[in-house]
């Protein structure tokens, strides 16, 4: 179990941790960076200091407990709705792939995806703003078509972690996945 | 090869026995639904299966043994249970073995017939047995249209969850049952059941019954011959509290049928209707107790003539303004003084009708209140109603000017085609040139002319009705869009979403345990719940109205070219 350093598409620092609990089993999760004790400051006293202003000019003390009420409910949708405080990977073979993105206030969300319905892993490239980034992600089968491709699932969509990341996770996938081409399924 | 066990985390501290399950070989995995102890005779053991498997459908068998020493492996019990795989002959034999209170079991299997000599890899994936046997799995919204050829490519998790709902007959017998097998499952420690279930499924029978047969007699009247008349049907076709109260009837109709759901869906469907229903009267009945409290309603119908009142004086202000020099424009006097007195006689009409009315609105108003106790639906559909007909003059004041313009409109572009020389051919439904005579020309350019000049007029008479007749739309269409959502609104469904999330399943999520070298891998399968909107899409009651069936465009060009416009048309009704 390791964890090492890269850098995200923005240039914030993220940390992959590789976990190896079988053969067929490999966990790889990605760390995003955490809630800045500056930027939330800033925000805060930007709210205040609007609200302040406000209740100078209208004398209504309405608009100061308005703006704490605001502050706290937009902290808390931040943290349970936005914020993504690690995305993890958890490869299985011949079960499936589990994505897993948690919160910052804890809550986890998770998709689960069959070895079955999994085509292959790939990274892809996307024109995001002015830049062009890489993204790693599952190619999902077509049931009707065996060379089609019915969805792509993109990973890390909000670590955004840069190619050098993407490769290591990118093997260690593949290292999986090629286990279940060379077992032969009982007749 | 990897071989998957799925061990019900109930049987982790049961006594020695052999396991029974199915074997999936499609994808090598092995689903375990209970324990059998010893003593027990084989011969007995394999009947009983095959009785379970004729009356499931599911192929349930032998496929191991399991031993729970609580000292040291003994050598005798492990032999014994190997000589267990020669009576059951199944391929593979999977044992499974637990020492003291160690969480690491280890796993094994035996195959006599196989091929590949090495060892295969078993992964040891514990499920929660009761909560994915009342599970349902949710197929993704996209899949579900092409559900017909996904039958045979059944995912594995399906399979899982289908073994397990399957078996319930297998999970009646409990250890108290003095039969020759002894199992353990989730329910060996006595079967559950609740008496008020119990009672209310008793009971049901006889209500549904009942109230079949009351809602038989109810519809045999509403379908009478009488009231099929011409202006009756008319007026039960324009009120929408007769719409509602129709589909209401339509919804006592199925939950009081006495057959029983046949799948998920329908049950789901009979529950959501019948805690929509139950919720609805409540508030309803909340409406009334509030509504009849402090006499409001005598203060309501008090103060409806005033209103109505108030609403004529305003529409007469309006119509003086239109008649003097509005925002300005120069009207044609003539004209104008024409289309203001037509109005203003018939608002004139219209106050004494309502007058005439007064000493009976409050009586009228007090028995329609009490319909409130059918349901909050209806009564909002009655508020809706009660502005339609409070609205009336509105309406025909939008008739007028929109036929008075459209009118209009349809004479000065066919004369101003004459103007060019053209004429629109109905034969081939274009526009061909044409030569007029002389004295044709001369008075379509006149009529062209005096329609021209009069069109500003008639223009802004139909736009100020036309923006009050979308104002009562729009407050129309509000109320029925509130209707609309307590009526579709899957409320059972979000409930067991909110209280018991297993039963409502999109798919599964895993958690690796500790591990330990050598021992096989163990995981813990939990159920993934439905999202809030997955769910209210899922089982949404459909409803009998329709949104704009008009786009945005088409809306505009009707209303450029005076149409009438009637936005929200209810399904079932023909086309104009």
């Amino acid at each position: 179990m390791e964890e090492r350093r890269y850098r995200s598409a923005s240039g914030a620092p993220i940390a992959l941790r590789c976990r190896q609990h079988s053969a067929s089993c490999r966990e790889l999760a990605v760390r995003c960076p955490r809630l800045q004790l500056r930027s939330l400051s800033a925000v805060t006293s930007a709210v205040w200091l609007a609200a302040y202003g406000l209740f100078v000019l209208s004398e209504n003390s309405v608009v100061l407990s308005a703006a704490i009420f605001i502050t706290l409910i937009g902290l808390i949708i931040y943290l349970h709705f936005v914020k993504i405080d690690q995305e993890s990977l958890l490869v299985i073979g011949s079960l499936g792939i589990q994505v897993t993105s948690s919160y910052a206030s804890g809550k986890e969300s998770t998709t689960f995806i069959e070895m079955g319905q999994v085509k292959d892993v790939v990274i892809n490239e996307a024109i995001y703003m002015q830049k062009v980034i890489y993204y790693l992600c599952i190619l999902l089968q077509d049931p009707g078509d065996p060379q089609g491709v019915s969805e792509v699932v993109p990973l890390f969509q909000s670590s955004k972690p840069r190619l050098d990341c993407l490769i290591e996770v990118y093997k260690s996938c593949q290292e999986i996945l090629e286990q279940r081409k060379t077992a032969p399924h009982q007749a | 090869m990897v071989l998957k066990v799925f061990f019900p985390s109930c049987c982790s501290s049961a006594e020695s026995g052999i396991l029974i399950g199915r074997w999936i070989s499609e994808q090598n995995s092995a689903v375990i639904l209970a324990v059998v102890h010893f003593p027990f005779i084989p011969v007995q053991v394999k009947q009983y299966l095959s009785e379970v498997q004729r009356v499931t459908k599911v192929s349930v068998s032998v496929l191991g043994s399991w031993s729970n020493s609580k000292q040291e492996k003994e050598e005798s019990l492990s032999e014994f249970l190997e000589d267990l795989g020669t009576i059951f002959s199944h391929e593979p034999w999977i044992q499974i073995s637990k020492e003291g209170d160690s969480k690491f079991w280890s796993c094994s299997t035996l195959q006599k017939h196989s091929n590949n000599p090495k060892e295969e890899e078993i992964i040891l994936v514990y499920y929660d047995q009761r909560k994915v046997m009342l599970s349902h799995l949710h197929p993704p919204l996209d899949a579900a249209a092409s559900a017909e050829q996904k039958a045979e490519d059944a995912s594995e998790l399906s399979a899982i969850f289908d073994t397990v709902a399957k078996s319930k007959i297998l999970f009646m017998t409990d250890r108290y049952d003095d039969g020759p097998i002894k199992l353990t499952h989730w329910q060996s420690d006595g079967v559950e059941a609740s008496i008020i279930v119990e009672l209310m499924k008793q009971a049901s029978v006889p209500a549904c019954m009942l109230l079949t047969f009351l809602l038989s007699l109810i519809s045999g009247v509403c379908r009478s011959r009488a009231l099929k008349f011409w202006p009756l049907s008319f007026l039960w076709s324009k009120l929408s509290t007769c719409e509602q109260l129709g589909h209401r009837l339509q919804h006592l109709q199925v939950i009081s049928s006495t057959k029983k759901a046949q799948n998920q869906t329908q049950l789901m469907r009979k529950a959501n209707i019948f805690v929509s229903l139950l919720i609805d009267v409540a508030l309803g009945i909340l409406l009334m107790s509030w509504l009849y409290r402090k006499n409001r309603i005598g203060h309501l119908a008090d103060t409806l003539i005033p209103v109505a009142d108030h609403v004529a004086e305003e529409l007469q202000n309006l119509l003086q303004w239109l008649m003097g020099a509005p925002a300005g424009l120069k009207m044609n006097r003539a004209l104008d003084q024409v289309l203001g007195r037509f109005f203003l006689y018939h608002i004139h009409l219209w106050i004494s009708y309502i007058h005439l009315m007064s000493p009976f609105i409050e009586m009228i108003l007090w028995y329609v209140g009490l319909s409130a106790c059918l349901g909050l639906t209806v009564a909002l559909c009655i508020l809706s109603d009660i502005i339609a007909l409070l609205t009336f003059h509105i309406y025909c004041f939008y008739v007028y000017g929109a036929r008075l313009y459209c009118l209009k409109i349809y004479g000065l572009s066919s004369l101003w085609r004459l103007f060019r020389g053209k004429k629109w051919n109905v034969l081939r439904q274009r526009v061909d040139s044409c030569s007029y005579d002389l004295d044709q020309l001369f008075i379509g350019t006149l009529l062209f002319t005096i329609l021209l000049f009069l069109l500003p007029t008639t223009a802004l008479y139909y736009l100020v009705f036309t923006l009050l007749r979308l104002l009562v739309v729009i407050v129309q269409g509000l109320i029925h869009l509130l209707v609309d959502l307590i009526d579709s609104l899957p409320l059972y469904s979000i409930l067991l979403r909110l209280c018991r999330s297993y039963r409502l399943a999109a798919g599964v999520k895993f958690r690796v345990l500790e591990q330990q070298d050598g021992k096989p891998l163990r995981l813990l399968m939990q159920i993934n719940p439905l999202s809030y909107s997955s769910v209210v899409q899922t089982y949404r009651l459909p409803t009998y109205s329709c949104y704009p069936k008009d786009s945005w465009a088409s809306l505009c060009k009707k209303l450029f070219l005076g149409e009438l416009i009637y936005p929200w048309k209810h399904k079932g009704e023909k086309q104009d």
